[in-house]
């Protein structure tokens, strides 16, 4: 094992010099975890402003399941999504297995309940407040669906955030799907759990640096967003 | 207001929504009467002031016969059908504490100038107009949530009036008001009334039922206690809770 001291001073070369490596890697977690995010809003934030509007039997058990789903463990949707494309599973014919679009699935697979359940609660506050003065304004329940999604759009670049930092941090469903392959699948964290079990900390440092960089961005802006919510809520 | 062109072209306007009427509207809620065998008509150009205490039921009423909440017992019809949502843009409503949309005052009214049908390349001039008629136009483009409480309810009538209602059912829209604001909006009221609209006024200000109304409705406890002309009602109050109220007497 090289000390440690060397290795931090090795890591912090390998970023400011953007080396071909660790900037390859960080960009294919970056386009792999935002299009997972991106996924996750076309389908989570119409799913959960539907929920929290519409009154339908089975509501309670819908709005259960997505809070539970929210908990969903990554290797278990990297396992769903594995039998899913897998040669034998129903999906197999597109040769998604072991692809930067098979990670995508699995992330959205895993952020899409936590955009969904985040939203449903986020648009259901909302529509306390709104549902008679829209209905009065003759506003149905696909029109109270968009409008409040809009109403709600500060808050929802919050619940996106919290998807994308639970997507960028998550190991287990990417390599089960992606397989960590260098060059076409392998994203920082299981480029980290890799390079770090090889012993070759450098690497593992230097994206562990930038992982960490990327994440407490992402939650100091979600903090500012949250902030000036208060805000427009008291004005 | 049915000579006003913004009705006719919304496209929407099959028949119309006059008379508003409740018939034996009753509501309860963990057994108790809140609305009690209420009925009430408003069909004719003019202003009915809806009197009574706190907690009368005056806002419960007036949700219901805007078909906001279903009544218990009895219904509510609008020109003879139940209230729809395609008539929606006929029926202003204004409630006691103002909801504004997330966006400028400009397009707080744009937007129920889309929702009542109106084409998008009329929405901006009829906004704007609207927004003059209630001395908002300097403030179209500040965001409705950082208006003055007076400045909302001033927005909340117009965006109301801009769709060319036939009948206006406000709660307390003056409440909380300086006098100036509360005459910009009784202004705003008597232009609808002369337009040819139908006005249901929730008020507990006295001296403004005396100025605007031609019609008192007093409410006691969920139950109807007076159903008059404006004259007859300020000349000579029915004995009871109604002459009570007017008097300023505790009514228990
Ligand atoms: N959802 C509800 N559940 C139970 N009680 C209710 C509900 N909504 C209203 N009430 C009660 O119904 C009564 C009438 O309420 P309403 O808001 O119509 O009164 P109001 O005449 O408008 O009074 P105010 O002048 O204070 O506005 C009140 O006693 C209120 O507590
Ligand atoms: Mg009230």
């Amino acid at each position: 094992m090289q000390d440690l001291g060397g290795a931090f001073g090795e890591a912090f070369r390998l970023i400011g010099a953007f080396d071909g490596d660790l900037v390859e890697i960080v960009l294919l977690s970056l386009r792999v975890s935002l299009s997972a995010v991106a996924l996750a809003a076309l389908v989570g934030l119409p799913l959960g402003a539907a929920v929290a509007v519409a009154r339908f039997p089975g509501r309670m058990a819908s709005i259960a399941a997505m809070n539970a789903f929210m908990g969903l463990p990554p290797v278990v949707a990297g396992l769903a999504v594995y039998l899913l494309l897998s040669r034998a599973g129903p999906l197999g014919d597109f040769g998604l297995l072991y692809t930067p679009e098979a990670m995508v699935i699995a992330q959205a697979v895993l952020v899409t309940p936590i955009v969904a359940a985040l939203a449903r609660q986020t648009i259901e506050d909302l529509h306390g407040d709104y549902d008679e003065q829209l209905r009065a304004l003759g506003i149905g329940r696909t029109g109270a669906v968009a409008t409040l999604l809009w109403e709600a759009r500060l808050s929802l670049v919050t619940v996106l955030l919290a998807g994308f930092g639970r997507a960028i941090a998550e190991v287990g469903a990417v390599i089960i799907v992606g397989g960590n392959i260098n060059h076409v699948t392998r994203v920082m964290t299981t480029a980290i759990a890799l390079e770090t079990s090889k012993g070759a900390l450098n690497l593992a440092l230097g994206l562990g640096i930038v992982l960490l960089a990327i994440v407490l961005a992402i939650n100091a802006l979600a903090g500012l967003l949250r902030h000036s919510v208060a805000e427009s809520a008291h004005a | 207001m049915p000579d006003d062109p913004l009705a006719a072209d919304a496209g929407r306007t099959r028949t119309g929504a006059l008379p508003i009427a409740g018939r034996d509207l009753s509501l309860g809620r963990d057994g108790r009467m809140l609305v009690d065998r209420v009925s009430l008509a408003v069909g004719t150009p003019g202003v009915t002031a809806l009197l009574g205490p706190n907690g009368a039921g005056k806002s419960l009423l007036l949700r219901m016969m805007a078909g906001l909440i279903a009544p218990d017992g009895g219904a509510v019809t609008w020109a003879g059908r139940s209230p729809d949502r395609a008539r929606a843009h006929l029926v202003g409503v204004v409630f006691h504490r103002p909801v504004m949309l997330r966006r400028s005052a400009l397009d707080n009214v744009r937007f129920a100038l889309k929702a009542a049908g109106v084409p998008r390349s009329e929405r901006r001039d009829r906004a704007m107009a609207a927004l003059a008629s209630g001395g908002l136009d300097p403030l179209a483009s500040t965001p409705a949530r950082v208006l003055s409480g007076g400045e909302q309810q001033r927005l909340a009538l117009v965006r109301a009036m801009a769709t060319g209602p036939e009948a206006l059912l406000l709660d307390e829209a003056t409440a909380h008001l300086d006098p100036a604001s509360a005459l910009a909006i009784e202004t705003l009221v008597l232009k609808a009334r002369d337009g040819g609209a139908a006005v249901l006024l929730v008020t507990h200000d006295l001296t403004q039922a005396r100025r605007l109304a031609d019609r008192v409705v007093c409410l006691h406890g969920g139950g109807l206690e007076a159903d008059l002309a404006a004259d007859a009602f300020f000349r000579g109050p029915p004995a009871g809770p109604a002459r009570a109220f007017v008097e300023g007497r505790l009514v228990a």
